[in-house]
């Protein structure tokens, strides 16, 4: 994210202008003449599905360029239609440069072969001259760290070696435009590492990549910018942490079953919103667990739309079964919290030394008002995240145990409003 | 950065199909290896085959039925017929499902559809040139010297290849919405084996039968490759069809079904993939 932005003056890499793409879906599909003859002949009732509707953006050369969205939301088909898999109903795509597309790691690997001509063909496949597939096939293999295995035949590779060929054989694709579809999502912590390591490396070349994937981190730690798409629809563009605060909130609401572009402008009209919470090492990296007796960071971002006097910031730790493991809340010391501006951006953190015993726990902090007319739930994000602790034995639930508590104003962005 | 180069997707660019044919080749290369190498005596076998075929039909015509005996060169011009013959049925058949198998690739990967079907044809003929090598060597023992009409050969495969290509590609595309062209081909198929001179010469069927035999491009091209390579006093394909010009038939379906395939992916490339 900190890494230079890519000068925006040169001619865009990738134009996708008002793109739209539909799904011609059979309602009952007849794959035989005796099922059509049955059937009668009469027409197949087709269903039409919207998979992208009116998309535009755009992409300068040099950029990373993450796409988010829910399961579904259409990010894999709008990485095929760049791809040029897929053809666009309305709407232009423009690529300007080489493009290679990595929708699956080792596209036409056959296991009967070994690992040799595997590399040689899914370089060819990815767009890569035969001469300069064969020519790259050592320094393919010695990246994969698969010297001992080059003339094994791949079906005899464990999942894992499969996937460090596979991989090694994409980075070595000197295409100017990446298409990367949710690749990061296989191997390894050690293996993930290397990736990371050389999505870096791709990044401060200078190429050009379009990047779909779950994975919030991934995209703060790696876009200059990102995309949000809910049902086939551009929800929000720009900067990477607004528009994966925006993914949870998408998330969370989803499963209240309501509508997404409905929640964004609800969020617009809101007050304060929470847009991520997570848990920390004591070292700021980001987690999923923590072992248990081991201290917690557990933050939480806060936006505000407009200005706030004393709001009160709630955390609760929410036990799997729902059960209330810890609470805090900067109310309950009587603290003030102060005023805060419209667009501010606020982290409050809660750290303890952790008394919870092993399980699954969640984070649903809360931003009220407690005093005067508009008193009440500004935003409230019941489960923002989840996290496990580790190790065994038992260790009681004690509430009130030792903590801190602090809240930090991070910084004010622009209102689009 | 390419600077200024025009969006690459145009597929049939100077590069678009130089990609074209790095993939078939690729795909062919591939498909080659892992059918022959993963077996014993590998290669020998797809040479075995049709020689095992030409074995057993020998046997029965000239023994059994008893209907080879007198036609000059029987075994000869039987195993040409044979080596030509399971060169179209297997890559037909083949082709038939691979663009549904290759469902993954084509889903992933940007690539012109009509590769797949063209690559399986393209395996099947490395072994017909193989195959072909067979059969000169075996009509060299028999005592027929070389001649210049050998050459014939050349256009008759290119022929048959183009022939083969047409049907391959029609064949896999129409498997994709209907499934029943698997029973149906197969049904085809043997008819046109027995309906095609293989095991018969085409002088043995009635003069009336003749000719619509002949406006099979299969048959013609049997036919002309026998004349040309074991019997030159054999008909040519021109005096079995009824005189030159009638040859256009044939030919003309030939080109008929390679525009009509070239058509229909035209036309179905851009949807291809999200119908598979």
């Amino acid at each position: 994210m900190t890494a230079q932005q890519p000068s925006g003056d040169r001619q865009p890499a990738i134009v996708v202008d008002s793109v739209t793409k539909r799904f011609r879906v059979p309602r009952e599909r007849y794959h035989t003449i005796k099922e059509r003859v049955l059937h009668g002949f009469r027409r197949t009732r087709w269903e039409v599905l919207e998979g992208l509707h009116d998309v535009s953006f755009s992409v300068a050369p040099g950029e990373f360029f993450g796409v988010v969205g829910r399961n579904g939301s259409g990010k894999s088909t709008l990485l095929k239609c760049v791809a040029g898999i897929y053809r666009t109903d309305d709407g232009e795509i423009g690529v300007n440069g080489r493009l290679s597309t990595f929708i699956e790691l080792g596209v036409g690997f056959n296991p009967d072969l070994a690992a040799e001509d595997n590399v040689v063909l899914n370089a060819i496949l990815l767009g890569l001259d035969p001469k300069e597939a064969r020519k790259r096939v050592d320094s393919v293999i010695d990246f994969a760290g698969l010297e001992e295995f080059r003339d094994l035949k791949l079906k005899n590779y464990s999942s894992g070696m499969y996937v460090r060929l596979a991989f090694a054989v994409m980075i070595q694709v000197d295409a100017d435009i990446l298409l990367i579809d949710e690749v990061l999502a296989v191997g390894d912590a050690a293996f993930q590492h290397k990736c990371y390591t050389e999505f870096e490396r791709l990044r401060d070349e200078g190429r050009t990549i379009l990047f779909v994937t779950h994975d919030m981190q991934a995209v703060n730690r790696f876009c200059h910018r990102a995309l949000l798409l809910e049902r086939g629809e551009v929800i929000a563009i720009g900067d990477p942490k607004e528009v994966t605060g925006k993914y949870m909130a998408v998330n969370f609401r989803e499963e209240r079953g309501a509508d997404a572009t409905e929640l964004m402008g609800e969020l617009a009209d809101r007050a304060a919103y929470v847009t991520d919470a997570w848990l920390e090492t004591e070292h700021g990296e980001r987690r999923e667990y923590a072992a248990a007796g081991d201290p917690v960071v557990c933050k939480v971002l806060v936006n505000f739309n407009w200005p706030l006097e004393d709001p009160a910031l709630t955390l609760v730790i929410e036990s799997d079964s729902g059960a209330v493991a810890f609470a805090t809340s900067s109310a309950w010391n009587g603290c003030r919290t102060g005023r805060f501006e419209a667009g501010e951006q606020v982290l409050f953190t809660v750290s303890f030394e952790s008394f919870l015993s092993p399980g699954r726990y969640y984070l649903s902090p809360q931003v009220a008002l407690l005093e005067g007319e508009t008193a009440g739930v500004v935003d409230r994000r019941d489960r923002a995240a989840g996290f496990v602790v580790t190790g065994a034995g038992e260790h009681g639930p004690a509430a009130g145990a030792a903590h801190e508590f602090s809240i930090e104003r991070v910084g004010v962005r622009e209102l689009s409003a | 950065m390419t600077a200024g180069a025009a969006v690459e997707r145009q597929p049939l660019g100077a590069a678009g199909r130089r990609r074209f044919f790095q993939i078939l080749v690729a795909l062919s290369v591939t498909e080659f290896k892992t059918r022959y190498f993963g077996s014993v005596l590998g290669y020998v076998w797809s040479l075995m085959r049709p020689l095992m075929v030409f074995g057993v039909l020998y046997v029965v015509f000239t023994h059994v039925v008893r209907f080879g005996g007198n036609i000059e060169h029987y075994p000869l011009k039987l195993l040409l017929a044979i080596v030509l013959w399971s060169f179209f049925a297997e890559a037909t058949g083949a082709a038939l499902t691979s663009l549904v198998q290759r469902e993954g690739l084509l889903r992933k990967v940007p690539f012109p559809p009509a590769v797949v079907p063209l690559s399986v044809g393209l395996t099947a003929a490395f072994n017909l040139g193989l195959n072909l090598c067979v059969v000169l060597v075996f009509v060299l023992i028999t005592g027929i010297a070389p001649q210049a009409a050998w050459l014939e050969l050349i256009p008759l495969v290119v022929c048959l290849l183009a022939l083969t290509a047409a049907v391959s590609m029609l064949l896999a595309v129409l498997y994709v919405p209907f499934r029943d062209m698997a029973p149906i081909w197969e049904v085809v198929t043997q008819m046109l084996f027995w309906g095609t001179p293989i095991i018969y010469v085409i002088v043995t069927v009635p003069a009336s039968v003749r000719e619509i035999l002949m406006m099979n491009p299969l048959a013609v091209i049997i036919e002309q490759a026998r004349h040309a390579i074991v019997d030159s006093s054999a008909p040519s394909a021109a005096d079995s069809i009824g005189g030159a010009p009638l040859l256009l038939i044939p030919f003309g379906i030939v080109v008929a079904l390679l525009a009509a395939s070239v058509a229909l992916y035209r036309r179905a490339e851009g949807t291809l993939a999200e119908r598979l």
